[in-house]
């Protein structure tokens, strides 16, 4: 059984702090699929529409019948394992620096018969395993073999935490704590047993329902930020940028207008100014230091978690300029995950529905209720995926998306006549 | 060179018989903005982004570019900035006569009120007893509160916001109307955030100093600061707002030209004397008697 983590010691300051190194990054474009499904928390392999064959590794053609009509299928992973090995050397940097490492094969009761990180609590083959897939830590997807049922401080287990980003133990940054997310947020990771968790607020003076209560809680630390402010950005991540393993971007400028419904450009641009260039600005102050602590031991530099809107995907017509600036905050998170991922540092994107607030209070239900949103980026951040779509309004665009991006332009423009 | 005016005015400031007072907060990021629901058109607060620093991006020089509003930090409300005063001549910051930039001063101590009630509104009655002490007030000058406003360093204090709103002090419609009428003033500085009480939309009318001074051609100051080291009378305020086309308002320095109290007529001397070290000690003794 995995024995229950514990708090890391003091970091002792005289050894060099390690710089991160990574698993095996390369992957051909068709095995990219599997990747594409684990970052949204999915197992997913290749079946064959011909011959309805479950193949692994992926190919580019059915290896029963050479069929290139092959669909890409959620698998529930459920299998036997066959085999174990101990591995004790390597010539991959990444693994050397974590031996020993313990690999299983297991033929999945869909067919394929495989190799996958084996979690310690597995019982010796042969054992019944549940497989996944998960992002590693240069962001590719690779396949983890967990016990059939749930064990105690599952978890914890050292092979399984260097493909989360558990933020026990950990110090996290939250942006903006003053909003009913941000306060519930707040609260879920100190249940989730962060070390310390600093709560920003910006504009002081504007008090909210609930938040002077988080001061009373020992793991809370508030601190005044305003990502519209450069220098304060700047002053904060000297303060505490050093030290931050997780930091989630709370911080949400919304307003309800399109184009036409309202005069100017200011609303567009306070959004802009937020949503983006304060995002941009928090990149370029916290980035650099949570690059240089990806390897700082149990408690290192892990996860960027950006808090975005499904509107980023398609515009929301009625919610037009708020849905632009989520966009171009998609595009600069993709940017942000090319720099950080060269480091294992993991960029999360979390893309909800309407979320429960003032600013959707004109939108019919369901909207996602803070609880749940702040719930939905605690699992994204003990699970292997990379982009979150929390809730059923999410679920349904995203799926929509997928499947014609034109059509569901064309359904949301009609939604707004 | 003749001996004019401003040679005298030039040697009294080299040697200190007058004295510049600077009334103006430092404009910076944390500095406060008015606070208006938030789906209201808002103004911006001060913003500064750094160009270069002696660095790749500019190697022997060091710049900013920043933004703010018009009303960011201590600034000045010109007459089209109120609806009031939305078809009066000469009324932007880009037209008002350059000759209205200095002016005189009459400054209002209403620090023990405000101390005593945020809410607290200035009156004719107040008014009246003022110029009991200090004569009537002269047309042309600038009318400025001084409440200690400006010593909250706290934006919380500073704001004072809470469930109803903010609580600051102002002047009441009435008293404003005297001041525009019947003392025909330039203008009403504040060290609080706006000319108005911080409640003054529940007044009749609503912003009444906003709405009568700029209804009349007249201006405001805001955020000021350091009204404590000036006389009641006698001081020359400075207050020249940038020249912005069809400007409501801007930011600016505004400077206090002050006699030394040697230079005031001695019966006046003890209402007006100013440096803070002997304001501090007069009102130390007076708390020991």
């Amino acid at each position: 059984m995995t024995s229950p983590l514990v708090r890391p010691p003091r970091k002792n300051p005289i050894p060099r702090t390690r710089v991160a190194s990574l698993p095996p990054g390369m992957r051909s474009r068709v095995a990219l699929g599997l990747t594409a499904a684990a970052a949204l928390g999915r197992f997913e392999l290749q079946v064959c529409r011909d011959c309805g064959r479950v193949q692994y590794p992926p190919r580019e053609a059915c290896c029963a019948c050479l069929s290139r009509r092959l669909d890409w299928r959620v698998q529930d992973g459920a299998g036997e394992l066959l085999s174990e090995t101990m591995l004790r050397h390597s010539f991959e940097l990444f693994f050397r620096e974590r031996m020993p490492w313990r690999l299983g094969m297991i033929r999945l009761d869909c067919g394929p018969v495989l190799v996958a990180h084996l979690h310690g609590d597995c019982s010796p083959a042969p054992a019944r395993v549940r497989v996944r897939a998960s992002l590693d830590r240069a962001g590719q997807a690779v396949l983890i073999a967990i016990p059939e049922k749930d064990t105690p401080n599952m978890a914890d287990d050292r092979q399984l935490r260097e493909m989360t980003c558990d933020p026990k133990f950990r110090k996290v940054l939250v942006t903006d704590a003053k909003t009913a997310l941000g306060q519930a947020l707040v609260d879920a990771l100190v249940a989730a047993g962060a070390d310390l968790v600093w709560a920003g607020c910006a504009e002081p003076w504007k008090k909210s329902p609930g938040f002077e209560r988080l001061a009373s809680i020992p793991q809370i630390s508030l601190l005044t930020l305003d990502l519209t402010d450069s220098r304060a950005v700047r002053d904060i991540a000297g303060e505490i940028g050093g030290r931050v393993d997780i930091l989630i971007n709370t911080a949400d400028y919304h307003r309800n207008f399109g184009i036409a419904a309202r005069n100017g450009i200011e609303v567009a641009r306070a959004e802009m100014d937020m949503n983006y260039f304060g995002f941009l600005r928090l990149a370029q102050e916290f980035a650099p230091a949570m690059r240089a602590r990806a390897a700082d031991g149990q408690s290192s530099a892990v996860a960027w978690v950006n808090l975005l809107s499904i509107f980023a995907l398609s515009s929301f017509p009625p919610h037009g300029t708020y849905s632009a600036s989520k966009a171009a905050a998609l595009s600069l998170a993709q940017c942000l995950r090319a720099e950080l991922g060269s480091a294992g540092v993991r960029v999360i994107n979390v893309f909800p529905g309407p979320i429960d607030d003032e600013w959707n209070q004109a939108l019919l239900p369901p909207k996602i209720a803070p609880g749940r949103l702040a719930a939905a980026i605690i699992d994204a951040l003990r699970s292997g995926a990379e982009d979150v779509y929390p809730g059923e309004v999410a679920e349904d665009w995203l799926a929509r998306w997928r499947d014609n991006p034109k059509a569901l332009e064309r359904e949301l423009a009609s939604a707004s006549r | 060179m003749t001996d004019s005016v401003l040679t005298q005015l030039v040697a009294d400031l080299l040697a200190q018989r007058i004295r510049i007072v600077d009334l103006t907060q430092t404009l910076s990021p944390e500095f406060p903005q008015i606070v208006l629901p938030p789906e209201m058109g808002q103004a911006w607060p001060f913003r500064i982004e750094e160009t270069s620093r002696y660095d790749e991006r500019g190697p022997a020089w060091y710049w900013n570019n920043f933004s703010c509003s018009e009303h960011t930090g201590t600034h000045f409300d010109a007459p089209i900035h109120w609806i009031s005063g939305m078809h009066l001549p000469n009324a932007s910051t880009d037209t008002i006569p350059p000759a209205h930039f200095i002016a005189p001063a009459c400054v209002l101590d209403c620090s023990r009120e405000a101390a005593a009630d945020a809410d607290f509104l200035l009156t004719i009655d107040f008014l009246r007893n003022w110029e009991k002490q200090h004569g009537r007030i002269p047309p042309g000058a600038w009318i400025l509160m001084r409440t200690d406003w400006s010593k909250r360093t706290d934006p919380v204090a500073y704001q004072n916001l809470d469930e109803t709103g903010q609580h600051t002090p102002g002047p009441d419609p009435a008293a404003v109307r005297f001041l525009v009428d019947e003392r025909r003033v330039l203008g009403f500085g504040s060290e609080a955030i706006g000319t108005d009480a911080g409640q003054a939309i529940h007044l009749k009318p609503p912003y009444p100093c906003h709405y009568y001074m700029h209804g009349s051609g007249r201006y405001g100051l805001q955020c000021l600061t350091n009204l404590d080291l000036l006389p009641a009378t006698g001081s020359v305020v400075i207050a020249a707002p940038l020249k912005i086309k069809q400007g409501s308002g801007s930011p600016l320095r505004v400077l206090a030209l002050v006699p030394t109290p040697s230079d005031v007529p001695a019966h006046r001397r003890k209402r007006i004397g100013t440096r803070p070290a002997k304001i501090a000690k007069r009102r130390a003794a007076k708390k020991r008697l």
